[in-house]
């Protein structure tokens, strides 16, 4: 089976985002591989082990985006590709994103794309399907469970926390939701082997685009963060008289009850 | 400038969802006083929903009818409001930020060629044009975004624009179209509730939500005695998930769902970053823990240090005798 895997470096969930002249500050930032780009690693591995084939991950992003690729190796992918648009694009949306995707696509044979169902930096949830659409192949999001069994293909996905039990057909496009499986950390074996693994870099020009083909449809024209909260009231006396002043406060000065 | 409106209407379990009227009062500042029309999909009658999205504002309804269209399929689905689409030429598309939404809209997009900005919490119209806000690395930063060319297309986060005043004494026309779908290549075979009645999370009005303190999946009882009290659902924090206290379709944070509820009890949360990302947006956040060093405390409106246990049941009983005076 030939498993491709869309992956998105992100910020670690630790940082704290810092706006510096109207753009996200990534200066000394820790980045990671997108937590639920990391459940798509995890099963596109083993889809493989069970179905044979090979694992193939992506990435639409710069050159430190190699060092999470490194990481989807160790974890057991055999190849990844870095499309590199830091030279030629100076800012992207998800159409953008998916256009370069499509055009990689365009000469491969696919039987399975695995995404995670949302990037947890600008959590769109766009590029799979979008790609899938252009790649005119079904699609099935926030996934939890995924069987193959020749081209036939059953799945559970999490329909806000009910479980739909869905059958579709390969050549087929999903993305991962937390709970489909456990991702496992790279070993050390695992390491030294992803540096001899292949890692090929293209830019848009090895995909026949130019920037006028993957201009984005929408823009950012501002970003600013949520006003600090302040600490509130930490209630006093026995837990009788706080529950009910707590409830006074919700009713009378909050206003929420 | 006035501008054609279609929003995507969603139905669960017979009734339209709140956010749909939520949409509709968003079209209607993106309309600039133009049309705004409605859309359902669907098999069967519909025409009480169609009325019902007129009482909130909708000019008029196009109601999609085709056996396929009972259950929502990406497929079917974006085949019938294709075709609505095409006959009507919007100058905008609005629906609601939903699992059905977030499945949908980016296929539609995919297939117009058209920029799409997902979960927007604000619309506004500046200078002409429409800019929405929408939040980013969960909910740390927040950032205003338009679209450069083609149709407006969005959609938005329930529980955060104020639906239009339902009246009732509001006519619109509720017109049926049919259309014919394709062999759809997915298929739901089955659909396990899982979900306790009528509240969903990401669009109650109060959340409840338990972290490690809680214990053990037995702990959370009286945290959904409390929800369902104040007509609330339940969440929970990665750590509560990760320990098999309850089911990771509840998770709130950084991963897992972000809320902004009216009311967020935290109930043994720490306040992890992550999961503070998830839910500080809410409007009014009240927690309890043992811990008066917790995180949570920094970001609480109200805070009770105690033990969980010994609090909610007051509470409980306190929020019912509210309830009974009322």
């Amino acid at each position: 089976m030939n498993i491709f895997v869309l992956m998105k470096s992100t910020f670690d969930t630790e940082e704290k985002i810092v706006v510096k002249d109207g753009r996200i500050d990534d200066d000394g930032a820790e980045f990671i591989i997108n937590p639920y780009d990391e459940y798509a690693i995890e099963e596109a591995i083993n889809q493989r082990d069970t179905n044979g084939g090979e694992v193939t991950v992506v990435t639409v992003g710069n050159g430190d985006s190699e060092k999470q690729l490194r990481t989807a190796l160790a974890m057991g992918a055999d190849k990844a590709v870095l499309i590199n648009t830091e030279e030629d694009l100076e800012q992207g949306d998800q159409f953008s994103t998916v256009k370069i995707l499509e055009a990689y696509f365009e000469s491969k044979e696919i039987d399975l794309i695995l995404a995670g169902n949302v990037a947890i930096d600008e959590a769109s949830g766009q590029v799979g399907p979008r790609l899938a659409e252009r790649l005119t192949i079904p699609y099935v999001t926030t996934i939890t469970a995924l069987t193959i069994d020749g081209d036939k293909v059953s799945i559970e996905r999490d329909v806000e926390g009910d479980t739909e039990m869905v059958e579709s057909t390969l050549p087929l496009l999903v993305t991962c939701q937390q709970g489909l499986n456990e991702p496992r950390y790279p070993s050390l074996p695992g390491i030294m082997k992803a540096k001899k693994k292949p890692l090929e870099e293209l830019e848009l020009d090895d995909l026949d685009l130019d920037e006028e083909d993957v201009e984005m449809k929408t823009k950012t024209i501002e970003i600013f963060l949520p006003p600090e909260r302040e600490s509130g009231k930490v209630l006093e006396g026995d837990i009788d008289n706080q529950v009910k002043e707590l409830v006074t406060l919700l009713k009378t000065e909050a206003k929420v009850l | 400038m006035s501008r054609k409106v279609l929003v995507i209407g969603e139905v669960r379990d017979n009734v339209l969802r709140n956010v749909t009227f939520e949409a509709i009062a968003a079209a209607k500042t993106i309309s600039e006083g133009g049309e705004l029309v409605g859309v359902i999909c669907g098999d069967g009658e519909l025409e009480q929903l169609g009325n019902e999205m007129v009482h909130y504002g909708s000019n008029r309804v196009i109601t999609v009818q085709n056996e396929k269209l009972k259950a929502y399929s990406s497929e079917g689905y974006a085949q019938a409001v294709l075709q609505v689409i095409n006959e009507e030429s919007p100058d905008a598309i609005m629906m609601g930020h939903t699992a059905i939404g977030k499945d949908l809209t980016p296929k539609l997009a995919s297939r117009l060629e058209i920029g799409l900005i997902s979960d927007a919490t604000e619309v506004e119209v500046v200078g002409g044009n429409i800019v929405f806000t929408r939040p980013i690395y969960s909910g740390k930063a927040f950032e205003k975004k338009m679209v450069t060319e083609g149709i407006i297309f969005a959609t938005i986060r329930p529980n955060n624009i104020v639906p239009l005043e339902r009246d009732e004494s509001k006519q619109g026309n509720v017109s049926t179209s049919q259309v014919e779908i394709s062999d759809l290549r997915t298929v739901i075979k089955d659909v396990v509730r899982k979900t306790t009645e009528g509240v969903d999370l990401s669009e109650a009005k109060v959340v409840v939500a338990g972290g490690r303190g809680v214990k053990s999946d037995e702990g959370f009882k009286p945290l959904y005695e409390l929800a369902e009290a104040l007509g609330g659902a339940v969440g929970a924090s990665r750590g509560a998930c990760d320990a098999d206290y309850c089911d990771y379709s509840l998770q709130i944070g950084q991963t897992g769902k972000v809320v902004t509820p009216d009311l967020y009890i935290a109930c043994g949360i720490s306040g992890a970053i992550q999961h503070l990302a998830g839910m500080s947006n809410s409007k009014v956040i009240v927690a309890i823990n043992k811990d008066p060093e917790a995180n949570i405390f920094n970001v609480a409106d109200y805070g009770i240090v105690g033990d969980l246990f010994e609090v909610l049941p007051k509470l409980i009983d306190e929020i019912k005798q509210l309830k009974v005076n009322a």
